[in-house]
């Protein structure tokens, strides 16, 4: 009995192994996962040179150098003939950075009759101490006369000094701050005067010649409000769309046909929806030019049909079970699809949604025809009032040389890349949260 | 003594009353054809369905019985390509007449599907939703007692009570199943269609769903649809024999799985093909 088993054991053991390419298909799956694994790598290796780049150069946007000086609001500058009573206009037009002048004359000691240390300290405060000390005496006139500590700009090229972002080596002819304003800064920095704050006008201001009171605040006004008008328009839109089409509209030629311009519209490169509001919007309906109006309507037109395309994937998404449940009770057509279909679909919608607000958020093309890259310093009002948008006031800083405005550029794209992070966190988590397994 | 005499002269009435309803007939199909484009899937069938009966459809895959089924509520009517062709009466009415609203006709024609599918709701939103929409209740305490109604007559409101507000989807699949009964029972249809009802599920859910089959009989029409030869001999008191699209021979159960006419039927329901 044994020998039989062990008979048996030996001749299985002898039979000739077939030779199934089991080495080659295991090193043909090694290489492709080798590749993947490159693939992934390059990727992510471009996307860390791409962040930190625009972080290491946009991070200091976010802080701002100010001196803290203790203004003195001289009648006699502000007022010299007394007639402020009478005349508002002095009030307005009073020489208010020679105040913050004198102040730092007296904070460096300085003689003020050496004219020459008097010139070099021109361009180290910003102009903006102007509509600064204006606003403090505005509020209360009856700071004239009185002293009072006061955060005022550094100008933009103390600021990148003072950030260490101006190569003192180089030859002081060539370069923007004197050695008398650097030997002046590191002493005001060793007092304490000079310092860098959280930049919160980085998020206030509008668009400035001077880059220490530029911001973002137009843009984002410019940006929340199309996305307000991309969400109000395109998302009934293009869900009602959908549903149309997805569960009434009977499958014909039409049909079909409508199905492939909407993939087209959505390959559709987006200057041309550029040109198309400037030439339906603008020009034909005389809407006004860089309104945030209209560069809400373009770009409805662009995200409709990725809404269009996301929704119609959610909505054939749902199980045929469900439909042939509800169909089965008795409900109709409608209430098919609004109490069963379009709640298990919304996840989807949803995310396709933010996806296509996400993209419009980063559209620069169409605002260029539209006008939307205009110096706007004003907050807009409405919606009708001129405006730019985040990625139009980064590729309007593209396009100055100052440090200091690339400096804003990199800080402007790092503001951009958190909204469209959380964003897409967003959608994510909705996806998440929401999605149901049958 | 009293009660004793009424009650049997009730359950004598009741038999009585059940024999004669067994004669009647509640729908009717009339040389119906099925098309799907090109394809015809049912050939000219005629097919009475008897009322307070189980009818089971058998045959091989493909042989239209599910095509056949899905006529009887109009379920083919979501396929565009679906054509059907002949005359499908419902209490001598013809369902496919323009007068005939689609809606109505699957509130009296319910169906239960293959697979289980309750709403991804809670289980008392299952049973709740065909009610609401059709207006049956006119407040929550009505809705409360019809599905709970609903629910003891498929069987399941023992292992539900506890559990209304949890969703449908987290029951077992014999579960899901009673639950998609109670679900068309909800709206009081007056015949039960079941596209292969047990065909997800094990034996003992089988079990289950075939007991209840059988009370339900008492209620209401059921038309149902199976693979499974012992489940037809159980459950149903007619059968009737499908084969590529053509209605082989029906009659009583017992004749079909003993005395078959036809050589196919016998064929199938010995094992010989399908």
């Amino acid at each position: 009995m044994t020998d039989i088993s062990l008979d048996t054991l030996t001749a299985s053991a002898a039979r000739p192994r077939r030779d199934i390419g089991l080495k080659k298909r295991y090193a043909a799956e090694r290489r492709f996962r080798l590749y993947g694994v490159l693939a992934i790598a390059i990727g992510l290796a471009f996307l860390a040179v791409m962040l930190t780049s625009i972080v290491s150069k946009g991070y200091t946007a976010f802080w701002q150098t100010t001196v803290t000086l203790p203004i003195n609001f001289d009648e006699k500058i502000i007022d010299p003939s007394n007639k402020r009573a009478t005349d508002p206009n002095v009030l307005i037009t009073a020489n208010y950075p020679k105040l913050a002048e004198q102040a730092l004359i007296e904070k460096l000691g300085i003689d003020p009759n050496n004219k020459a240390d008097v010139r070099k300290l021109k361009g180290f405060l910003s102009d903006s101490s102007r509509v600064q000390l204006r606003a403090i005496v505005a509020a209360d006139p009856s700071v004239i006369g009185t002293t009072r500590n006061v955060d005022i700009l550094a100008a933009a090229n103390l600021d990148s000094a003072f950030k260490g972002q101006i190569d003192l080596d180089v030859p002081e002819s060539r370069r923007k701050v004197s050695d008398q304003q650097v030997e002046w800064m590191n002493k005001l920095k060793a007092e304490g005067v000079m310092a860098e704050h959280f930049n919160t006008g980085l998020f206030s201001y509008g668009a400035s010649s001077r880059p220490e009171t530029s911001g973002v605040g137009v843009a984002l006004i410019g940006s929340f409000y199309m996305m307000v008008i991309v969400l109000l328009l395109a998302l009934p839109i293009g869900v009602a769309a959908s549903i149309y089409l997805e569960e009434f509209a009977k499958k014909s030629r039409f049909t079909d046909l409508i199905e492939v311009n909407i993939n087209n519209l959505a390959a559709v490169p987006s200057i041309v929806f550029g040109l198309l509001g400037l030439a339906v919007f603008i020009n034909f309906l005389g809407l006004p030019r860089s309104a945030s109006f209209v560069g809400g309507l373009v770009l409805t037109l662009m995200t409709l049909p990725t809404i269009i395309i996301a929704t119609r994937a959610a909505l054939a998404a749902v199980p045929p079970s469900i439909r042939s449940a509800a169909l089965g009770l008795g409900a109709s057509k409608m209430q098919m699809v609004f109490q069963h279909i379009l709640p298990l679909a919304a996840p989807g919608i949803l995310t396709g949604t933010i996806i296509g607000l996400a993209r419009a958020l980063g559209e620069t093309a169409p605002l260029l025809l539209i006008g939307m890259v205009a110096f706007v310093a004003d907050y807009p009002k409405t919606p009708f009032d001129p405006a730019t948008a985040l990625p139009v006031q980064i590729y309007m800083w593209a396009n100055e040389a100052e440090r200091a405005f690339v400096e804003r550029m990199s800080g402007a794209i790092i503001i951009l890349l958190i909204f469209l992070m959380a964003m897409n966190i967003v959608a994510i988590v909705l996806r998440r949260r929401f999605e149901r397994r049958w | 003594m009293n009660i004793m005499t009424e009650k049997s002269l009730d359950d004598a009435v009741n038999a009585e009353m059940n024999a004669r309803t067994n004669e009647i007939i509640k729908m009717r199909g009339d040389k119906v054809t099925v098309h799907y484009g090109e394809k015809q899937a049912l050939f000219g069938v005629d097919l009475d369905v008897r009322q307070n009966q189980v009818t089971a459809l058998i045959g091989p895959s493909g042989c239209g019985k599910s095509t056949f089924l899905r006529c009887l509520n109009r379920m083919n009517d979501t396929i565009d390509a679906a054509r059907v062709g002949g005359k499908i009466t419902l209490d001598s009415e013809d369902i496919y007449d323009p007068k005939i609203d689609v809606v109505e006709l699957r509130a009296r024609v319910g169906m239960v599907f293959q697979k289980p599918n309750p709403f991804p709701k809670s289980i008392y939103e299952n049973v709740a939703y065909g009610p609401r929409i059709h207006g049956l209740a006119k407040n929550k305490a009505e809705l409360d007692v019809i599905v709970e109604k609903s629910l003891q007559k498929a069987a399941l409101w023992n292992e539900a009570k506890d559990r209304l507000n949890e969703p449908g989807t987290g029951l077992s699949g014999g579960q899901q199943q009673r639950l998609c009964i109670a679900r068309a029972i909800a709206v009081s249809p007056e015949v039960i269609l079941m596209d292969e009802p047990c065909s997800a599920l094990d034996p003992i859910a089988t079990a289950k769903v075939e007991e209840l089959i059988d009370e339900l009989r008492e209620n209401y029409t059921i038309v149902i649809v199976t693979h499974s030869m012992q489940q037809a001999a159980r459950v149903s008191q007619r059968t009737a024999m499908f084969h590529l699209g053509y209605l082989v021979e029906e009659g009583p159960t017992d004749k079909m799985f003993t005395n078959p006419d036809d050589k196919r039927t016998q064929d199938y329901i010995t094992g010989r093909f399908g």
